[in-house]
């Protein structure tokens, strides 16, 4: 019995036509070759949310970020006219990784008056123009105007830091995340700045992980045992619906209903869950900040009195949870080879005014971690077994719709990408 | 060994060497415990749990002396401990197999 109404056409996937409701290949998430594509297509051409302002309050603030997928790591520094910068981590001698500590291949994170080279000492300034050469009288006609580090398309979207490692890009990001980053704009992500953050090695394609999370219907059968028994029972006997999808351009969303904030059946919740009045769906009561009523449009499109949370899925690699009890986080899967990625989730609150607002942020960090292992460890076996081939076409059910739109959505871009036939660069020998 | 807790919360001293700083140290712990290590900690901490946020709420959380402050510590234990207790019946996340996944980032206090 459906609880939830749908499109007039009878189900979330046909009222997006494109999609088709035919059995899936997988062979986008197996491929060592698909994956290089991808990294031109997707990974070097589109906007990739690489943090927030506020992991760079001042001027001289720094932060690195490897992008493996992308074939480079780059530096994001507030400069001195409080603008966001970003530049390829590389100096322009002899191509030293600029910034690092004691790894060169681990991301850091600090304050500087200037970028000073491990090497030989070649300085740059916050906004990247060449200060000092070593033993500049060595060197042949070296204008140092000529050896600036090289910019990195870099632009903030309510506070969040992206990058574009196409120098031909000509989209904006705002235009870039549409309908869903203007219906997001106004949401009090500023205020949110108690950050928690975690960081696993999973050992699967990147887009496996973010059909974990844009897909609901395994919640109440792999999370069986995280709800008291009376409960785990109870939800799988629903199965899960959701809300509401909506499918924008490359990325998705799902709305769903509010679940154990507050739980509606007390008896229904853990110990510690009463007394600190908290869990999966953060604290239970909202922080009092202006910008949580209303919230901004895109958010619960239903406009239903039930609803939880919204998951969206930017693509490619960017997902944004905002949740009914004023808080959000974020998912990102950052690809090291085809079957291998880094996850990461963070969590924002709103800074805890008590030792009880502390400790009930707390358990809701400590039961996101709880999960995401669980999440996390099915994928490898998923992974091998996609591996084998034995089976390469998967039926996805209309709750997986995003995991449809998502895989689609990556082989278009390669598509699109081998089609504009971007010659291949033929090194001219001389 | 001296008392680090607040003398309202004497009867959890035994436990002192849960007042752990960071998420790491706290995990590590649990994986590294039996249940009924784990169950012996909860059953000593958690009835304490109310007074412990009216002791501590009525402190400034940015500013703890030094006993609170561990308190705190020993009450994020609590929190990390009661998924096993409560609901997993072992230390580790079933089916979480070798996965793990490290907090990076976390509050100061
Ligand atoms: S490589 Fe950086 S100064 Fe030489
Ligand atoms: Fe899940």
């Amino acid at each position: 019995m459906a609880h939830f109404p749908k499109p007039s056409e009878g189900s979330w996937t046909e009222h997006y036509p494109e999609l088709g409701t035919g059995p899936v290949n997988y062979e986008d998430s197996i491929s060592p070759e698909f994956y290089e594509l991808e990294r031109k297509a997707i990974f070097n051409r589109t906007w990739l949310n690489v943090g927030r302002v506020e992991q760079v309050p001042r001027a001289g603030r720094y932060f690195t970020k490897e992008l493996s997928c992308a074939g480079t790591s780059v530096i994001i520094v507030r400069d001195k006219d409080g603008g966001v910068r970003g530049f390829h981590n590389i100096c322009r001698h002899r191509g030293n990784k600029l910034v690092w500590n004691d790894f060169p291949n681990e991301e850091t994170s600090g304050t500087c008056r200037q970028f000073t080279c491990k090497y030989h000492g070649w300085r740059y300034d916050l906004d990247g123009s060449l200060t000092f050469v070593q033993q500049e009288s060595e060197f042949f006609d070296l204008d140092k105007d000529d050896y600036g580090l090289v910019a990195v398309q870099t632009e903030v979207w309510e506070g969040f830091i992206f990058v574009n490692l196409d120098p031909s890009n000509t989209t904006s990001v705002k235009e870039y995340l549409g309908e869903f980053g203007a219906g997001l704009e106004g949401y009090p992500f500023g205020e949110m700045t108690q950050v928690y953050k975690y960081r696993a090695k999973v050992g699967s394609n990147w887009k496996l992980f973010i059909d974990a999370f844009a897909e609901f219907y395994h919640a109440p059968v792999l999370h069986a045992k995280q709800a008291t028994d009376d409960e785990s029972r109870k939800l799988q006997g629903y199965g899960f619906e959701a809300l509401s999808y909506v499918i924008d351009g490359p990325h998705g969303m799902v709305s769903s209903w509010g679940g154990m904030a507050p739980p509606k059946d007390p008896s229904m919740v853990k110990p510690i869950e009463n007394v600190l009045r908290s869990g999966l769906f953060g604290p239970w009561d909202r922080p009092d900040i202006a910008g949580l009523d209303p919230l901004p449009g895109a958010v619960n499109p239903a406009r239903s009195p039930n609803w939880g949370i919204d998951s969206f899925v930017l693509f490619p690699n960017f997902m944004l949870l905002v949740w009914a009890p004023g808080w959000y986080l974020t998912y990102h899967y950052w690809p090291t080879s085809h079957n291998s990625h880094i996850f990461e989730g963070t969590l924002y609150f709103v800074p805890p005014k008590d030792a009880t607002d502390r400790l009930r942020q707390e358990l809701a960090a400590v039961t996101f971690k709880e999960y995401a292992l669980q999440d996390g460890n099915t994928l490898e076996a998923t992974q091998t077994m996609i591996e084998s081939r034995a089976v390469t076409e998967f039926p996805l059910n209309d709750q997986e719709i995003l995991l449809r739109h998502l895989h689609r959505t990556a082989r278009r871009y390669v598509a699109d990408h081998e089609k504009s036939g971007t010659p291949v660069a033929v090194p001219a020998v001389r | 060994m001296n008392p680090v807790l607040p003398p309202e919360f004497a009867d959890l001293e035994p436990f002192a060497d849960w007042c752990l700083h960071s998420e790491a140290e706290r995990y590590a712990k649990r994986l590294a415990s039996s249940m009924g290590e784990l169950q012996s900690f909860y059953d000593a901490a958690f009835p304490r749990l109310e007074q412990i946020l009216v002791y501590l709420d009525a402190l400034p959380l940015d500013d703890l002396p030094d006993d609170a402050r561990l308190l705190l510590e020993l009450s994020y234990s609590l929190v990390n401990v009661s998924f096993p207790v409560e609901v997993w019946r072992q230390p580790r996340v079933p089916d979480s197999g070798a996965a793990s996944m490290d907090a990076v980032v976390e509050p100061a206090v």
